[in-house]
């Protein structure tokens, strides 16, 4: 069943709605879901203060489809922890969306803000417009906590240090994304379609990592192995060729890190190395 | 101040021997004495209740250049714990790195008022006392870190015992330091050329030293400076499998230095010295051969540096096992150098129930604890956060307490690990009053802390008060109640302030820095124009820049001793 959500004014200070989520709606009445707690810069909101709540909700979370319509683009970890149903955001929408995610999906029609799926465990996220920095990444400082299911799929382009720790899952950006893409990655695939601004997969030791696009250069600490004329990813045939470089060396990492050799013609020295 | 009476608790007060008995203990101006009446006095009534004095911990990390590099390197410890600001108290985050407010929280908390930070490096002395002085209720002292310094290894590479003794009481006095730490001594220097003691017969590089001869000049060092609490060692060859030997050679090498049944050293966090073995494979535990060692001699203290099974943060001045541990994990880590002084290294760590080694580990501590038969000699620490955040120390408590709440956790361990374990064959349980000895008293003697640690007339009015009822519940089988007691006390009184109420804050007070202040004859003082020059030579900062003064701490508290020099 649907619940649709409209933000009653345009909001100037950050909101941190952890409270909209397909489990947190579930099994309760259009009131109920307005009187969970959302916090709006240092106030403590009732939902119903800050949206207009409409719809219907019903028990089992993996019905549960929130409509989210108007400017959220101040709004902060919409489905955290979620895990199952479904978030439409018909707009753009603000920090740490799907934090920690579970399940289910979640979908943009615009643009995100940093930290889209970090520490997600798994579910799916599809983001139509771009998504800023940390896409799928651990909390600041890292560790064990990094990208360990799902999949993020960016249709416009991504920031820097994309799948920042990441040990598991999947990331496809369709358009180009910033520097450090795979950074301390351990494990999981990321797929950038358009082009990068370099330092991919500094300090991976697993994974993997397909640019289609061009990078500015490749890291020193990576050892060209081969040239692949494609790579399979996840069903998906990605025509190359590719140069496959081993890296990050200094890690002791055997993290595969694949360039287009169609867009790098700079990179052809390394064919002498192989 | 509030005049206080304490009616009707079981008192455990072991170093006057007061073992459960029922007791009303009386407190005016900060201090226990005989009685107190009239309207003023506000009465505790403690019926069915434990009274203990309050909590000392003689090694935990709580401050300091390192502690804070940790919190930096770590933002992920801190942001699931967060402690929100109330009427009473501050917020901050923590647990493996608290900050400053929350840790001196969380000892109130759990019945603590003395935490002493066990490795300052001399240099960072002065970020020392600012974090020490922002650490609230607690009372607190430091080391500073003595085992490397180029000034006493010069010292006591010429056998210059009376030198060595003067600069170690003048780095006290600057430093605001409590008592000689040494840190793998001569393997720090070693490890500023990438090296490392192999056993304490080492040479040092550049020195022609040997760790056995520091060891055994700053014990003597010690005795000659009269210093409160004796020398305080983490030994060579620290966290490798088969070091059991170094601590034993470390323990013998002062034997001869020991008169009557003083303690003249204090091996620290014992569990990570008490590895036998040639590799991780064959890693075992040596706990026996320690325990049959301490058994029968008096010179040595220790604490048991027990792991818990969690996430957590390891910090040493110990440069070279740090970076060992940083190749065992591959996780982010700092490693710096001290100038002349010592290292430092921080790895994030987590200890796994599951890993062979570390649930051995998990093992020895507790094997020390229960097989060293005297509690005077074996306190409870985690060598926090090495082994675990202090916050754990309940759930010590109420392993060493009973044995089916160490069998429970054995039962989901490492299966070799449990099958190795000794743990099984002990029957052992600590009583009310042994775990007093091991939480405060044994502690605060070993500290020579003069007020600390007992509930006769006289001492500092530090009590901790914890609901449960010993005449009824059975430690061994209500080891839940026995650990949720210890977690929240239910009153902490220090320095005759009521400042915990139910696990709560209720008044936050400033706790006293202790440091000593060695007095030496005049002559002894020649040395300053030649470290003055060494200042020159070595140092990055000015001899006056160096001393820490004593306005610099919130609440100063000196400890007089006077020196045989």
């Amino acid at each position: 069943m649907v619940v649709v959500l409209r933000p009653k004014r345009v909001f100037k200070v950050p909101v941190g709605a952890e409270c909209i989520t397909p489990d947190a709606f579930a099994g309760k009445s259009v009131e109920e879901i307005g009187k969970l707690k959302a916090w709006e810069g240092n106030r403590e909101r009732n939902l119903n203060e800050l949206f207009r709540v409409g719809g219907e909700s019903v028990a089992e979370p993996e019905e549960v489809s929130i409509q989210i319509f108007g400017d959220v683009h101040r709004v902060r970890r919409i489905g955290t922890q979620m895990s199952a149903g479904e978030i439409v955001v018909h707009g753009d929408v603000g920090y740490h969306l799907g934090e920690e995610m579970v399940g289910g999906k979640i979908l943009v029609d615009g643009s995100a803000d940093s930290w889209v799926g970090s520490m997600m465990k798994g579910g799916v996220i599809e983001i139509k417009g771009d998504a800023r920095d940390y896409v799928g990444a651990a909390y600041r400082g890292g560790g064990t906590s990094g990208m360990s299911g799902g999949t993020i799929v960016v249709h416009g382009d991504a920031g820097n240090e994309l799948g920042y720790f990441m040990r598991k899952g999947i990331i496809k950006v369709h358009g180009n994304v910033g520097q450090f893409t795979g950074v301390h990655m351990r494990n999981g695939i990321i797929v950038v379609y358009g082009n990068s601004e370099g330092r991919n997969g500094a300090e991976m030791t697993g994974g993997k990592i397909v640019v289609c696009g061009s990078v500015p250069s490749v890291l020193p600490t990576f050892t060209i192995d081969a040239i692949k004329p494609r790579v399979k990813i996840d069903g998906e045939r990605l025509a190359g060729p590719f140069y496959l470089f081993i890296g990050d060396i200094a890690e002791e990492g055997e993290g595969k890190l694949y360039i287009s050799k169609a867009s790098n013609v700079h990179l052809k020295f390394y064919e002498n190395l192989i | 101040m509030a005049e206080l009476l304490i009616k009707n608790g079981f008192v455990y007060d072991p170093l006057n021997k007061i073992n459960g008995e029922m007791m009303d203990i009386a407190v005016k101006d900060g201090k226990i004495v005989e009685k107190v009446e009239g309207n003023s006095v506000r009465v505790i009534d403690a019926s069915r209740m434990i009274v203990m004095p309050g909590g000392v911990d003689i090694h935990s990390h709580i401050a300091g250049a390192k502690v804070n590099a940790g919190r930096m390197l770590r933002p992920e410890d801190h942001f699931k714990d967060v402690e929100v600001k109330t009427e009473k108290t501050r917020s901050g985050v923590g647990r493996s790195i608290p900050s400053t407010f929350t840790t001196g929280y969380r000892y109130a908390r759990m019945g603590y008022t003395t935490v002493f930070d066990p490795a300052m490096p001399a240099l960072k002395a002065r970020h020392t006392h600012e974090e020490l002085n922002d650490t609230p209720i607690i009372d607190k002292g430091t080391y500073p870190l003595l085992g490397d310094c180029w000034f006493v290894l010069e010292c006591l590479a010429k056998d210059k015992i009376e030198e060595c003794a003067a600069y170690v009481a003048w780095t006290m006095k600057a430093t605001k330091g409590y008592a000689v730490k040494l840190v793998n001594p001569g393997g720090l220097e070693a490890w500023g050329f990438g090296g490392n003691m192999r056993n304490i017969d080492d040479t040092v590089p550049n020195f022609n030293i040997t760790p056995r001869e520091i060891i055994r000049g700053l014990c003597k060092v010690n005795e000659l400076l009269h210093m409160p609490h004796t020398i305080h060692v983490h030994t060579n060859n620290l966290g490798k499998p088969g070091n059991y030997v170094t601590t034993l050679e470390t323990m013998k090498c002062v034997e001869n230095l020991a008169h009557g049944d003083k303690p003249v050293i204090h091996v620290t966090h014992c569990q990570f010295s008490a590895f036998k073995g040639h590799d991780w494979r064959t890693f075992a535990s040596g706990s026996e051969e320690i325990a049959k060692y301490m058994n029968n001699h008096s010179h040595v203290t220790t604490d048991m540096g027990q792991v818990v099974f969690t996430n957590t943060t390891t910090m040493t001045a110990d440069g070279p096992f740090q970076f060992i541990l940083y190749q065992l994990t591959g996780n982010k880590w700092i490693n710096s150098d001290v100038e002349t002084e010592t290292s430092t290294g921080i790895v994030p760590f987590t200890y796994s129930r599951k890993s062979y080694v570390h649930a051995t580990q998990w093992s020895i501590g507790l094997e020390l604890a229960l097989l060293i038969k005297d509690p005077w000699k074996i306190y409870l620490t985690t060598d926090h956060p090495n082994a675990g955040p202090f916050i754990y120390y309940p759930r010590i408590i109420s392993w060493l307490m009973s044995r089916v709440a160490r069998e429970r956790v054995m039962k989901k361990m490492n299966k070799r690990a449990r099958q190795k374990s000794l743990l099984s064959t002990i029957d052992r349980e600590y009583t009310f009053y042994e775990v007093a000895i091991a939480t405060r008293a044994g502690q605060a003697r070993a500290l020579g802390l003069e007020h600390k640690g007992y509930l006769g007339v006289g001492a500092d009015a530090d009590i901790a008060i914890y609901d449960i009822d010993p005449t009824s519940v059975d430690p061994s089988k209500d080891y839940r109640l026995i650990r949720k007691a210890f977690k929240r006390a239910a009153y902490t009184v220090k320095g005759g302030e009521i400042v915990v109420e139910n696990g709560e804050i209720v008044k936050s007070v400033e706790g006293k820095t202790f440091w000593v202040d060695v007095e030496t004859s005049p002559s002894v003082n020649e040395f300053a124009p030649r470290l003055k020059q060494v200042f020159e030579d070595y140092y990055t900062v000015q001899y006056e820049n160096y001393i820490v003064p004593e306005h610099h701490l919130a609440v100063s508290c000196p400890v007089h001793t006077k020196a045989e020099i």
